[in-house]
């Protein structure tokens, strides 16, 4: 028990040097704030348009699907992070403290979740000043984010193992959007489905990202949720029971050398 | 515990005893056999030297020693606990500064000791004075609040070496603490390494600087191509590689040979040198040598300019011993 505590703490200190570093990496502070609000403005000033979305108005279509795929990509930070501790010898320092091991990887996909948060009121705050409405009660909402945060959380896994893969801290982070790039744009996150080629829409349909951007306008909008939401709840446990272990095990080997 | 083996029972003493200890450790890289059977005994409330030409193993065996790498074979005990076995309990007994500075760009340099401190689970508190006394300590008082950054090289190194002391740990590891630091801040420094080892800190460093290892260490163990290759004080492993020299530099017109005939009868045996008007005559530990060096050569009538005995230094320890040159390696890695 006050090891789990202790393991605890050590995890909220990593979390929090994780987060302390953001503001001052110009970079990555305009890609977690700058960035997603030009994509919102983006998408619904020159696309939406032009995409139809029958039954929406696009500002609502959209932004369960951007806040998606931004959460997503929260996972970056932890590709880049870890990447970098690893080669800057901070991982060392880090092993080389009376603290719990797993404090590394845990403080770093933590700080995502905390990221993703405030990027995530951002955006709604930005989408509610240009139109967005939720249509439902405000359990449903937050149920809603914390679906969301969840399977950001998930691809954090995914983007350490990246990170732990990649052989500096710029490839750990493309190879992550080579990744959730095409994955959130044969999607249901800004365009129907219906509309694309049927090869694409099958795709698209079996793609956890549509599942998941389905749920969370099923909660945002009050759409019919079908199984989504188990099904976006399973697939984000799935993804985190498979990349967790493997992440945590690849991890174990860097260091080992 | 009671019914161990004598022989048990007797390297468990040792072992409570000394600060570190290790027994036939090895490790191979891939194709590098990096360690190869490394026997070290350390007393605690001493600096121990470890010196060794590049890629001798001396960062392998300080990063064994840190519960950072495994060995392949062989056992290491630090503050009574083993490396392997009770890495957790050990790394509250020891601080680390690794050969090239780990220190977050990102944090200052004050944000950077607290969260070390933290992770020592120092408390809050506790880790904030911690930080802001080792900032002033080691002269990073007015940069302690930007980032780290916009510190030079020997600044981020300095930051780094206060991290190790920020536990105040029995045990403490420094590769190459001083590469990269000005002269004073080297001094400084090693006044910092005598206070702590005063105060009944054990502390294990490697260095190039021979000088370094000279002035601060106990006892110096050298190390090449994985394995320790002399181990003592730096007068025993002086005289054990190299003896006293008389140093003479004859007067123009004098001739050598004259001179080498003279001081036969006091050499120890080893071959004369001469170039020149420069004769080195090896003369082991020989009290009253300069007055009777002096004497034989003025009954010979052979002129001098001066006369010295020369002490052998850890420069010919190293070179005798790994047949390389030690400021020349040290050279190499300077920035
Ligand atoms: N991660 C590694 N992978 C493969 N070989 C390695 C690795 N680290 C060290 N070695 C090899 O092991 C040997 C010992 O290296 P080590 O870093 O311990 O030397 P060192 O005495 O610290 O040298 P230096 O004075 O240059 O710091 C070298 O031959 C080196 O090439
Ligand atoms: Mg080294």
């Amino acid at each position: 028990m006050r090891q789990l505590l202790a393991a605890i703490g050590d995890t909220l200190v990593i979390t929090r040097r994780n987060l302390m570093r953001i503001p001052r990496a110009p970079d990555l502070l305009i890609g977690f704030t700058v960035q997603p609000v030009m994509f919102v403005l983006l998408f619904v000033y020159v696309f939406g348009g032009a995409i139809k979305t029958p039954g929406f108005k696009y500002v609502d279509y959209l932004m369960p699907g951007i806040i998606t795929q931004t959460i997503a990509f929260g996972g970056y930070l932890t590709a880049v992070g870890l990447s970098e501790d690893l080669r800057k010898g901070l991982v060392d320092r880090f092993r080389s403290l009376p603290m719990a091991r797993s404090a590394v990887l845990a403080g770093r996909t933590l700080a995502d979740v905390v990221m993703n948060l405030l990027a995530t009121a951002l955006m709604v705050a930005v989408g509610l000043a240009i139109g967005f409405r939720f249509a439902t009660s405000v359990p449903q909402v937050l149920a809603g984010i914390l679906l969301l945060l969840l399977f950001g959380f998930a691809f954090s896994w995914i983007f350490a193992l990246m990170g732990l893969l990649a052989s500096s801290a710029e490839s750990a982070g493309s190879i992550g959007f080579l990744i959730v790039f095409p994955l959130t744009f044969v999607s249901s996150a800004f365009v129907p489905v219906q509309s694309m080629p049927s090869l694409l829409q099958a795709f698209a349909k079996a793609n956890p990202f549509t599942i998941v951007v389905d749920a969370a306008r099923a909660l945002f909008l009050g759409t019919p949720a079908g199984n989504s939401i188990w099904l976006a709840l399973a697939w984000s446990l799935g993804l985190i029971a498979v990349f967790a272990p493997v992440a945590v095990a690849r991890y174990r080997r860097v260091v080992a050398n | 515990m009671q019914t161990l083996q004598p022989s048990q029972s007797l390297a468990r003493a040792v072992s409570d005893e000394s600060a570190i200890v290790t027994q036939g450790l090895s490790k191979s890289y891939k194709n590098v056999r990096a360690l190869i059977g490394v026997d070290l005994v350390v007393p605690p409330g001493s600096v121990f030297g470890l010196l060794g030409p590049n890629g001798a193993g001396k960062t392998t065996l300080v990063r064994i020693l840190a519960t950072l790498l495994k060995p392949d074979a062989g056992t290491a005990r630090v503050a009574g606990y083993d490396v392997v076995r009770e890495g957790a309990r050990l790394r509250t007994q020891i601080g680390v500064a690794g050969q090239y500075a780990a220190v977050d760009e990102n944090l200052t340099g004050f944000e950077n000791l607290e969260m070390v401190g933290r992770l020592y689970h120092l408390g809050g508190r506790v880790a904030q004075s911690r930080a802001d006394e080792l900032l002033e300590h080691f002269d990073l008082e007015e940069a302690g609040r930007r980032p780290v950054r916009t510190y030079s090289g020997g600044m981020r190194k300095r930051l780094d070496l206060a991290a190790a002391l920020v536990a105040r740990p029995p045990v403490i590891f420094l590769d190459e603490p001083t590469t990269g630091l000005d002269p004073r801040s080297r001094v400084s420094l090693w006044e910092t390494i005598e206070r702590r080892v005063a105060e009944g800190s054990t502390v294990l460093l490697t260095t190039q600087y021979l000088d370094e290892a000279d002035r601060l260490a106990d006892r110096i163990a050298v190390i090449d191509h994985g394995g320790v290759i002399a181990e003592g004080t730096s007068d025993e492993l002086k005289h054990q590689v190299a003896r006293e020299r008389l140093e003479v530099v004859l007067g123009e017109g004098a001739d050598p040979t004259v001179a080498l005939q003279a001081l036969a009868v006091m050499g120890d045996g080893q071959q004369p040198r001469v170039e020149g008007q420069v004769i080195s005559v090896s003369v082991g530990r020989r009290p009253g040598a300069i007055v009777e060096a002096v004497r034989r050569l003025d009954t010979a009538r052979v002129e001098i300019v001066d006369l010295a005995i020369r002490r052998p230094t850890l420069n010919d320890v190293f070179f005798t011993l790994t047949g390389h040159k030690a400021e020349e390696s040290a050279g190499e890695e300077a920035e």
